[in-house]
């Protein structure tokens, strides 16, 4: 059975860790996202059910914490907000390249530098194209509401452990500090020692008593042996594109135009497909639930049916160079999106998609040359 | 917006005022309110600079449908409590919709022939009554008066819901906030006080 509640996305999101059975939350305050350690502290989950929480000296701290946690097979959980999470990034390669399954949380807030405490998007790049050094990626998950911030942890456990790598819940402080009714899971047990040894003996640090001792490491100075674990990791990654791609499509069956968005920018741009509709203006959107995985084939064949496609993010326009990839200049691709802070409104990205899209729309690509050319 | 199905309703609501007004908490009572009756809410604030010592505004929408933008440009109601918030968000009131303030500590009236414009003695009431914090129920049921979207019982279950369990016992106290907003809310006539420019 199933409880309903009103929450805020942070707290809908540390609830979630407690009732997924998580073994140990790391993490330092920083907004727009510290309700999700206040939750956690206020709920005392070392009493609900053993759970421990930790305010780390530092994001570094935290993202090591989670490293050694993690090793040993526990269910380990982090979050931070954008500066926070540069600080991590070093933790996150590691644990990427030590194939270790961890959660990470990323309430996205304005950028460059310390930039602002409202909501953004600005760390797409970040989160999808690696952020810290080496070949590695992370499956992104991007909830669009505070329903998918209690969702999405478990099923980022879940990733977790079935890949032996980390996931990121890249969310943003829109959806973390909006309230709306969730309903939350039911309290699952943590793991017992003994079966997560029976589960994760043959790579966890649980003690060696009876078998061959397991090393948790990404460092490999033999360079066939590091080779060969970057291409395990590519393997991974590819799994990940076959198995567990997830996306939304919304209004596109009769679309003549396509709007792609994530996470909050995706409520939003709803809105405005509504609108568009309520014009006569056949508007779809397509939003990627999954950021990576990314869904390249949808775009591609949605490429076939619609004028022109536009890319609304919270940023200066990061996503839009994936969707000009996926769809291969067969139509316009262009991107709206507000910076600083500052959200757009539906009216807004409506009305970028008339000037940006359909304005511009009938002109072929070919034709844009032409008249460069002269 | 309005929905393609008439049965339907969605209401798009902005509280907005000083911070320590009650507006974030009158928007959560509102959003719980809405979940007692099976319908569909969010609820957005402003967070972080602008709510310490100055403005704090939060957009509450409920409905029965699956909400897109928990964001918005322009509200069904604007509920108003200061007057940095009047300049900000009477333009923001959709044609033929609502806006309902409380007079106290506003200069510049509000213009617009297109709306409703409601007054409720929110800040008054509430001292007459010995407790100035109830103001946020006073206007609370002004609203409810004037756009019955809520059942009073919705609104005191919704009032138990939000409440932390040392503040229980004031909800009969708020009850009587809420009726009494309910039977002191008065249509405002723009022509009456509308400056010259």
């Amino acid at each position: 059975m199933s409880e309903l509640k009103l929450m805020k996305g942070n707290e809908a999101l540390a609830e979630a860790a407690i009732r997924a059975g998580a073994d140990a939350y790391f993490g330092y305050p920083i907004t727009p996202q510290s309700e999700v350690i206040e939750y956690l502290m206020a709920q005392r989950p070392e009493k609900r059910t053993g759970m421990v929480v930790l305010q780390a000296e530092s994001e570094v701290a935290a993202i090591n914490m989670v490293y050694g946690a993690a090793s040993t097979g526990k269910r380990v959980m982090t979050s931070s907000s954008s500066p926070g999470i540069s600080l991590k990034l070093e933790g996150i390669s590691y644990l990427a390249g030590a194939e270790l399954p961890a959660v990470i949380v990323n309430v996205v807030r304005g950028g460059p530098g310390l930039g602002t405490i409202q909501p953004s998007q600005a760390d797409y790049f970040q989160s999808v194209k690696g952020g810290g050094h080496g070949d590695y990626k992370l499956y992104v998950l991007a909830p669009a509401s505070v329903q998918e911030m209690s969702d999405f942890v478990e099923d980022a456990f879940d990733i977790a452990f079935k890949y032996r790598a980390p996931v990121l819940i890249l969310s943003d402080g829109l959806i973390g500090q909006m309230m709306e009714k969730v309903n939350l899971k039911d309290q699952k047990p943590r793991m017992k020692d003994e079966e997560l040894i029976k589960r994760y003996n043959h790579w966890a640090v649980t003690g060696k008593k009876g078998r061959e001792r397991n090393i948790i490491t990404s460092l490999d100075l033999q360079s066939e042996k590091m080779e060969a674990r970057v291409r395990r990791l590519m393997k991974k990654y590819k799994q990940m594109e076959e198995e567990d791609l997830r996306f939304e499509k919304i209004n596109c069956d009769d679309a003549e135009y396509l709007i792609v968005a994530y996470g909050s920018s995706a409520r939003i741009a709803q809105k405005a497909v509504e609108l568009a509709r309520d014009k006569g203006i056949k508007v779809g959107l397509l939003r990627p639930i999954t950021l990576f995985p990314y869904p390249k084939q949808q775009l591609f064949e949605l490429a076939d049916q619609v004028k022109g496609i536009l890319s609304v993010e919270l940023n200066a326009g990061q996503m839009v160079e994936d969707v000009k990839l996926a769809v291969q200049h067969k139509v316009p691709v262009e991107h709206f999106g507000r910076t600083g802070g500052i959200i757009h409104t539906p009216e807004e990205i409506l009305e970028a998609l008339e000037q940006k899209i359909i304005k511009n729309g009938s002109i072929r690509h070919h034709k844009t040359r032409e008249s460069s050319i002269l | 917006m309005e929905n393609l199905n008439n049965n339907t309703m969605t209401e798009e609501i902005i509280i907005a005022g000083f911070g320590g007004q009650g507006v974030l908490s009158m928007g959560k009572i509102l959003a719980y309110s809405g979940i007692m009756q099976d319908q569909e809410v969010s609820w957005m604030p402003s967070y972080g600079p602008e709510m310490r010592g100055g403005t704090a505004n939060v957009t509450v929408i409920i409905s029965d449908d699956r909400i897109s933008s928990p964001y918005l440009k322009v509200y069904d109601t604007a509920i108003i409590l200061n007057q940095q918030s009047m300049d900000k968000f009477e333009e923001t009131v959709k044609p033929g919709g609502i806006l309902i303030y409380d007079p106290n500590g506003i200069t510049h009236h509000p213009t617009r022939t297109d709306i409703k414009i409601y007054q409720i003695e929110g800040n008054k009431l509430a001292n007459e009554m010995g407790n100035r914090k109830i103001s946020n129920m006073v206007i609370l049921g002004g609203y409810l008066k004037v756009k019955p979207i809520m059942k009073l019982d919705n609104v005191i279950e919704g009032l138990k819901k939000s409440l932390p369990e040392r503040y229980q016992h004031l909800i009969p106290l708020n009850k009587d906030a809420i009726t009494t907003g309910m039977n002191n809310v008065t249509l405002f006539k723009v022509s009456e006080k509308a400056p010259l420019s």
